[in-house]
């Protein structure tokens, strides 16, 4: 099915599952510990070997040798795969990284050498008596001083393009009665996702079995036959469970190369994980970046000149970080600017994280945002109001599909009580706490992608849906059901969904927001083409019966809706493709994030009280999954805010903090209240679902409100995240100043 | 992990007399820190000593009105007594504010006090570290050091001593009863329990090979208002960046002691004699001769300050 012009009425605006707060279906089995993860699976007739990745200890250099005798004449041990035995490898489509270091060394902990063993604790055991030389060599660790050789990305397609100008920035900003000019900067930033990367591989032959923890599936197959040089025929990715995924288990890792290696090379199946402290030098990360932000502005609040130039640093091939696509979508401005440039960096793999660009361009963008409106003395709720444009502000031709970011922040402001704000920042004290409200806009893009599914009927009545679309602790398995529920007129618990398996119908799977608005479109295909089936069953006319309540029925003929399926199961497969409405429309989900902090007046520490988050995303179609979504996001943000930093050691070259306790993320006494508003409203123009994703949105802007509270609360602007305590006793507060 | 041998002893004297026979060993209780450690490599006992059932698990009312807490008492039940809680609240809140309800649950007084550093270079073998290495180097002092120590530090170590349980025990003046494997018992104040890196930062405390914790005695209650303020990035689960455990008094006296700082818990007795006079100049001589990095320099002011917070907090 190609879906070419806006949706009109459909089966699923009879919402009699679509859009209802259901509790996930596949809840009851992770809650009791049944929902099989890549790890957990029982092969059966196999005895799996185990095997355990050695990173390199090294930043940049070459393998001179690895010593394996000793590992090698361990009880239990296999054998050993390294760059020497392990036959040509390339590298994915879309991570740069070459996942078998040898014998350049590319980065810290990249992996060097696997140890297979009949028992974990052999393999790791040996893993730690490989002797490895390794010669140095020096590298560039330094984002600021690699800075200055940076290159300035070319422009491109205008959804991607990486520089561009609007009038003339220069000029405009020059003659602008109220400036801002600032630097800001982001660390870089790990997934630390709970469930480890991890793959248990088996071949048979020429075909080879992972099962795996990946987002999408597709990506997976293409990157793995890419890397090995095989056929993807050939290859089965199997990843119904992901334990978290956040951009992190994009797709091929170090792991499914590992374990596909040393089961081919051992001729056994093969189980590894990733442990812990090689997650966050040996995968992906979010990259540090350092932005230059400049808003000119007339003294009723006007920008008339927005800027944004921003640098981060990757390995060679990898990308630039796009900080500045919200800069370029959210407000108006005559004369504009954006600017990316990637300089040449010898750590890990920076790559995508949750709203990739837009969660680091914002963190800059909404502190900018509210420097500003202090400039001009204006609320900074009101000064996003008033910098509102229904058109795209790059090309006024361009409109928004829908664009509710006033709404989103009125409402937000309302129900929040920012009217109870202090207006000068230090005004509000409770014992020992300074108390501060702060405010950002969100906005992050609304793709969609094409997506296959098949759906089957069977004689009890049962819908079975099919697709590779991954649910990574989303909710997919949910709201796939509900639509298949809603297209044939059935209870949800007739609906079978089986998803992660690449030898179903392909999907683009998790990933960039697109999950849900894509893959519930696929299915709704497919469920076109079953009822059209079950009518024919029927001798109905295509497209005239009403499916409802389990019945299939045209005036007054009625049937059960299994009965078409009496003399065997009926099966329809099809793939919701996409035409020019994503051109002609800017389609983008919108939002407003609003949070007050506590900020203790002796240590500084910070302390968030309350979060609300007002979101603008189409059609909601589970507003518990979507929920879920959100809450999870602000509390990202509230991590990259406050703590998130994986801190480099320009020494050694590394991210020194590579384990959960020194890498911290938010528990659960950082996080006492949140609020989610979800504003609905239908988007015609992306699929007949009318649903937009929510799970990136939800992040994007909250750390930059956080910072906004933190200076309303004490008067200190941060301009380097995460805002430690350390940075406000360090910079002007004063502990005696009173109001 | 490399592979061990284990035992399991029932009396502190054997526990004393399999590690004098076996060298290398390692006792074993909660195993919350060392079996991470082993798992890395960090640490690679031959041999261990189980001394999770010799029976020192009790908390007994001691005939001076102090309190002796056997060395096998885990974190939870001691901050949930209620002598504990009654008398040395420096002591329950200290330990409620560390590690998780989990760990608390499995970690003993005596591991606890005998911990290792959190220092992320001592627990990354590819780092130099003399404390895991000695005379390999130290890779944390021009590295992150944010955490790490401002004082009693050396050019080889500026590691800390992440217990909290420790600053309370040691602003609380508490000491630690061990015994040998001749069955000879010392009592060691918990001031001369740890020792400093100087240049040999591996050794980290007093205790002879063999040796082994058996209780720690409290003194009676000593009263004051006993406050544990734990400055921390994140509200639970995390290691201090500094913490203070102070006993003060209506009169403004007082005890204190310092955690996040230092190698040990970090207390100059001279200092508390300026607490009536505030916290800048009890900082002044409690931090004397403090050498801290570019990076954690910041501590010192965050001393202060907490200081202040909890002389305030006393008042009220």
């Amino acid at each position: 099915m190609k879906f070419d012009k806006p949706a009109g009425k459909n089966a699923i605006d009879q919402l009699k599952v679509v859009g209802k707060p259901i509790d996930r279906i596949d809840g009851p089995l992770k809650t009791t510990g049944r929902a099989t993860y890549a790890y957990e699976h029982q092969i059966a007739e196999t005895k799996p070997a185990y095997g355990y990745i050695v990173g390199a200890g090294i930043a940049k250099g070459r393998i001179e040798a690895i010593h394996q005798t000793a590992a090698k004449s361990l009880p239990g041990v296999i054998g050993v795969i390294t760059a020497s035995n392990a036959g040509p490898l390339k590298t994915g489509r879309f991570y740069a990284d070459r996942l078998l270091a040898g014998p350049d060394v590319d980065h810290y902990h990249q992996a060097i050498a696997i140890v297979v063993a009949e028992s974990f604790e052999q393999a790791r055991a040996g893993a730690a008596l490989l002797r490895v030389d390794y010669v140095k060599s020096k590298g560039s660790f330094d984002l600021k001083k690699a800075g200055a050789s940076a290159t300035i990305l070319n422009p491109g397609r205008p959804s991607t393009a990486a520089t561009a100008e609007v009038s003339s920035f220069e000029d405009g900003f020059k003659s602008a009665p109220f400036k801002l000019d600032e630097i800001y900067t982001t660390p870089d930033q790990s997934h630390a996702m709970m469930e480890p990367h991890a793959t248990i591989a088996k071949w048979d032959g020429e075909k080879l079995t992972c099962w795996c923890s990946i987002q999408q599936i597709n990506w997976g197959v293409r990157d793995l036959a890419n890397i090995l040089g095989i056929d993807p025929k050939n290859i089965r990715l199997i990843s119904a469970f992901i334990g978290g995924g956040f951009g992190g288990k994009g797709t091929v890792l170090s792991d499914i190369v590992a374990a596909s290696l040393a089961a081919r090379l051992t001729g056994r199946t093969v189980k590894i994980t990733l442990q812990r402290t090689l997650m966050f030098n040996n995968t992906i990360h979010r990259p540090a970046t350092i932005q230059r932000l400049r808003i000119g502005a007339d003294a009723d609040g006007t920008i008339t000149s927005i800027g944004h130039e921003s640098l981060s640093g990757n390995i060679p091939r990898g990308f630039a970080e796009y900080t500045t696509t919200s800069t370029r979508t959210l407000y108006a401005g005559k004369n504009r600017m954006t600017q990316l440039k990637l300089a040449l960096l010898n750590l890990p793999e920076g790559a995508a994280m949750r709203a990739p660009g837009e969660a680091s361009g914002m963190m800059a963008l909404e502190i900018a945002m509210d420097e500003m409106a202090a400039k001009l003395k204006m609320d900074p709720v009101e000064f996003r109001i008033k910098n509102d444009t229904q058109v795209h502000p790059e090309n006024p031709k361009r409109t928004f599909s829908t664009r509710l970011l006033v709404e989103c922040l009125q409402t937000g402001a309302k129900k929040f009580k920012w009217e109870s704000r202090s207006k000068q920042p230090r005004g509000k004290e409770e014992g020992d706490w300074l108390l501060g409200m702060g405010v950002a806009s969100a906005v992050r893009g609304a793709p969609i992608m094409k997506c296959a599914a098949r759906v089957r009927l069977s004689n009890k009545g049962i819908v079975t849906v099919e697709t590779d679309m991954t649910d990574i602790g989303t909710g997919s398995y949910t709201i796939i059901a509900q639509t298949a529920a809603e297209m044939m007129g059935i209870e949800i618990n007739k609906v079978v969904v089986k998803l992660g398996d690449s030898s179903l119908p392909e999907s683009p799977g998790s990933a960039g927001q697109w999950g849900a608005a894509s893959s519930t479109s696929g299915v709704y295909a497919a469920c076109v083409k079953l009822r059209e089936k079950v009518e024919q069953m029927f001798g109905f006319e295509p497209g005239t019966a009403e499916f409802s309540d389990g019945k299939v029925s045209v005036k007054n003929k009625k049937y059960s809706l299994s009965k078409a399926a009496d003399s065997g199961e009926l099966i329809s497969e099809d793939e919701m493709t996409y035409g020019e409405l994503s051109r002609e429309f800017a389609q983008d989900t919108f939002g407003a994030h609003f949070v007050e902090v506590a900020v203790n007046k002796y240590s500084c520490e910070i302390r968030v009280r309350r979060m609300l988050a007002v979101c603008h995303a189409g059609r909601i179609l589970n507003p518990k999954t979507a929920r879920s979504q959100v809450i999870g996001a602000m509390t990202m943000g509230v991590g990259a805010a406050l703590m998130e930093e994986l801190v480099v050691d320009t020494n050694v070259g590394f991210f020194v903090n590579h384990d959960l306790a020194g890498y911290e993320v938010p528990v659960h006494a950082d996080i006492p209240h949140q609020d989610v508003i979800l504003l609905e409203d239908l988007d015609p123009t992306m699929s007949p679902m009318k649903a937009k994703g929510i799970g990136e949105l939800g992040l994007v802007g909250v750390a930059a409100a956080i910072a906004n509270a933190v200076y309303n609360a004490t008067g200190v602007r941060i301009r380097e995240y995460p805002i430690s305590l350390h940075k406000i006793l360090e910079s002007s507060y004063n502990l005696e100043e009173n109001n | 992990m490399k592979s061990f041998t284990y035992q399991r002893v029932t009396t502190a004297l054997d526990a004393a007399k399999a590690a004098d026979k076996t060298p290398g060993s390692k006792f074993i209780a909660g195993g919350t820190n060392l079996l991470d450690l082993m798992k890395l490599q960090i640490e690679k006992p031959a041999h261990l000593i189980d001394i999770s059932k010799t029976g020192l698990n009790k908390i007994e009312l001691n005939t001076d009105g102090g309190l002796r807490i056997g060395a096998m008492v885990n974190n939870t039940d001691l901050a949930s007594h209620n002598v504990v809680r009654r008398d040395y609240g420096l002591l329950a809140r200290a330990l409620l504010s560390g590690a998780s309800g989990q760990l608390r649950n499995k970690a003993t007084t005596s591991g606890n006090l005998l911990q290792r550093t959190r220092c992320p270079y001592f627990y990354d073998t590819n780092q130099l570290c003399n404390k895991r290495v000695p005379g390999s180097g130290c890779a944390a002092i021009a590295g992150f050091s944010r955490q790490l120590a401002i004082i009693g530090s050396s050019d080889h170590c500026i590691a800390t001593h992440p217990s909290d349980m420790a600053v309370a025990m040691r602003a609380l003046d508490a000491t630690v009863e061990t015994v040998n494997v001749r069955g000879e018992h010392r009592k060691i104040p918990i001031a001369d329990l740890y020792l400093l890196p100087g240049s040999t930062p591996h050794l980290e405390n007093t205790l002879q090979p063999g040796e082994i914790i058996t209780s720690v005695l409290l003194p009676p209650p000593i009263g004051g208002k006993q406050i544990y303020q734990k400055i921390r990035d994140r509200a639970s689960y995390a290691f201090a960046t500094i913490s203070v455990g102070a006993i003060i008094y209506p009169d403004g006296s007082g005890k204190l002691a310092l955690g996040g700082v230092a190698a040990k818990p970090w207390r100059i007795e001279q200092a508390e004699a300026l607490l009536p006079k505030g916290s800048k100049l009890v900082t002044e001589r409690l931090l004397a001769g403090a050498r801290p990095t570019g990076e954690n320099q910041y501590k010192i002011m965050l001393v202060e300050r907490t200081i202040e917070s909890v002389i305030q907090q006393a008042k009220r």
